[in-house]
């Protein structure tokens, strides 16, 4: 009997102490629901966890940090979705486009901070990019595509056809397609279109325009970025050069990438979460694109393919692989 | 699971019902292992999106999107009756063939829908919860559908297609046409899946061409889930059990979104749900197993 005494007494103090902590220390509640895991979209949210972190919310301090992949399927995102607006946290996060439609579509009124949308117009995620108005905003990572076409000339002397591989399904890589069509068309350069409806498709597409073309474009395409390697592994074989739309295809062999690093992308959102935690309303707060677009360079791949970098790239790039 | 969660679960798993309710008809009904449904789901969406968006009313755009989930079937069945190719590889041709021209349909992979009129949207200036009146909506809709086919199936005509599925020399000898009943049995049951991916592209506000991966193992899941849950063979029985079965996968998946706390991470949702689905298959079993023990003894 004392002994149960004991115990509730202790208990009961517990529950003051942890009941007084949680009244001096506001608790954020952040959710974030991605479409699939893979490399790009993973730094993001690595990014975005590191970016809050920087700025004074710790998972496990002030910061409740919950996330879930839809495995790549629509349905089972609208249902994360649903999870999540129940579960009323402060913010919630859409990474790539299906995961950001689906939050927006579950909730009028808890704020929706998209990231890795390619274009949040076309996806109707908000209707001005300056004054988005309701409860949607975030980051756009529309890629720097013209400056990937100039890339691609000053890497490949007389650039006559570009390859290009991605999967017609995703919205992301069918923006990017349309703007490097129109881009190459302007410098009466030839784009040559390679199809991939699943990663494992990737390799088969390459083979299929490797004879066809100079280089090959390696847009940020969630099909395409998981299977990088298979397509570095054909374009080797073809002796013709990679050129990625994402800093982290370099790490994989492409020979040169103009982009953002995912990472970063991750951390800029943060800055989002946070206006949102300080009280921002978030129909104010614009749509900005992803900044940073850095050049990285593969020096290894390049003398593996007989290609020189010229001084003038080797000066701009932020990061040589050697 | 919050209240909010639960009734976004119910609704999904009705919404899917209709899969449930399409694939019971050619997979039980018809004996005709059909995958054209991979294809018809986000067919049946891209059509209702598209239309919404050129600005038609979107109960004539959900009624389009039946006719071109209808029309995938068709398509199916003359390849199997008229050309003979194998039912699965029938199938399978029509739903790869579908992902292109849902593209085509769409000219590009998503068409969202957020702030266009969809078949809710009179329904949500009623002032209600809008969770309510979506699920409500959904749950009449489905409603009827399953009574439709129940009536059907009870039918001179019903009884004639469920014997195709059973006995098609016995329907041959009575004068019917086995080859109609394929064609009529597979634009139905295709029919309700693309009614199935009008009403998602319209509550969620987004139809997106992938959406259609997997909507054969969700339907099958669903099926058998809710037969052996609810075993029985009068028609009624078997409609409520599919559409039960579809919620049950659904509400399996939003169960294994809350074991965050259990040291599960993200990416083992699909193997979640599958251990899940798994134990309902296996518990009724067991559960017999334990009696004829205890008879035995």
């Amino acid at each position: 009997m004392k002994k149960l005494k004991v115990i509730s007494a202790l208990f009961a103090a517990a529950l003051v102490i942890v009941s007084a902590g949680a009244v001096f220390a506001q608790t954020y509640k952040v959710a974030v629901s991605q479409i699939v895991e893979h490399p790009a979209l993973d730094a993001t949210r690595q990014g975005l966890l590191d970016g809050l972190k920087a700025k004074g919310y710790e998972q496990g301090k002030n910061l409740e940090f919950t996330f879930q992949t839809a495995q790549g399927n629509p349905a089972i995102a609208v249902q994360i979705a649903k999870q999540f607006v129940g579960e009323k946290p402060d913010v919630l996060v859409g990474i790539a486009t299906p995961t950001a439609q689906a939050l927006a579509a579950s909730t009028r009124t808890i704020p929706v901070i998209f990231t890795a949308v390619t274009d949040p117009l076309g996806a109707k995620l908000v209707k001005d990019l300056e004054h988005p108005g309701g409860n949607v905003t975030g980051l756009s990572d529309l890629s720097p595509v013209a400056q990937h076409v100039d890339l691609m000339q000053e890497l490949v002397s007389d650039l006559q056809a570009i390859g290009v591989i991605y999967n017609p399904g995703e919205a992301n890589a069918m923006a990017l397609v349309d703007l490097l069509k129109s881009a190459a068309s302007a410098k009466k350069i030839q784009v040559v279109e390679g199809t991939a409806l699943k990663s494992a498709d990737v390799q088969s597409a390459a083979r299929i325009i490797a004879s066809k073309v100079q280089v090959i474009y390696a847009p940020t395409d969630n099909t395409v970025a998981s299977a990088i390697d298979a397509l570095v592994g054909v374009a080797n074989q073809a002796k013709i050069p990679v050129v990625g739309g994402s800093t982290s295809f370099v790490e994989n062999g492409a020979v040169a990438s103009l982009g953002f690093d995912y990472y970063q992308v991750g951390v800029q959102t943060a800055d989002y979460v946070e206006a949102v935690f300080q009280g921002k309303k978030v129909g104010e707060i614009p749509v900005t694109f992803a900044k940073g677009s850095d050049l990285f360079l593969n020096q290894q791949a390049a003398d593996t393919l007989g290609i020189t970098l010229s001084e003038a790239m080797l000066k701009r790039a932020s990061s040589i692989k050697k | 699971m919050s209240l909010f969660a639960f009734l976004g679960t119910l609704e999904i798993g009705l919404v899917y019902g209709l899969v449930a309710l399409g694939v019971y008809l050619t997979f039980r009904v018809l004996d005709f292992p059909d995958l054209t449904v991979d294809g018809s789901f986000p067919m049946g969406g891209a059509v209702a999106a598209t239309a919404i968006v050129a600005g038609v009313n979107p109960w004539l755009a959900t009624g389009l999107a039946v006719l071109a989930g209808a029309a995938c079937g068709l398509v199916t069945a003359f390849l199997a009756v008229r050309c003979g190719i194998l039912h699965l590889l029938a199938s399978i041709l029509t739903m790869i063939a579908a992902f292109s021209i849902n593209i085509r349909i769409m000219g590009r992979p998503n068409m969202a829908l957020l702030g266009e009129p969809t078949i809710f949207t009179p329904f949500d200036n009623l002032g209600w919860d809008q969770l309510y009146v979506h699920l409500g909506l959904v749950f009449l809709l489905v409603l009827f559908s399953a009574l439709f086919v129940v009536r059907l199936l009870s039918s001179d005509f019903g009884l004639a297609l469920r014997a195709t599925g059973v006995n098609e020399r016995m329907v041959a000898a009575q004068g019917g046409s086995i080859g109609f009943y394929t064609y009529f049995g597979l634009a139905l049951s295709n029919g309700f899946v693309g009614f199935s991916g009008a009403l998602f592209a319209q509550s969620n506000s987004f139809a997106d061409v992938t959406s259609g991966v997997g909507t054969i193992v969700v339907g099958l899941a669903a099926v058998i889930l809710g037969q052996t849950l609810i075993p029985g063979r009068r028609i009624w029985v078997a409609v409520t059990a599919v559409i039960v079965g579809s919620i049950l996968y659904r509400l399996a998946v939003a169960f294994a979104l809350s074991t965050g706390m259990f040291g599960m991470q993200a990416s083992d949702l699909n193997l979640i749900t599958a251990v899940l689905v798994a134990i309902a298959l296996i518990a009724p079993k067991m559960k017999g197993k334990v009696r004829l023990k205890a008879v035995t003894r």
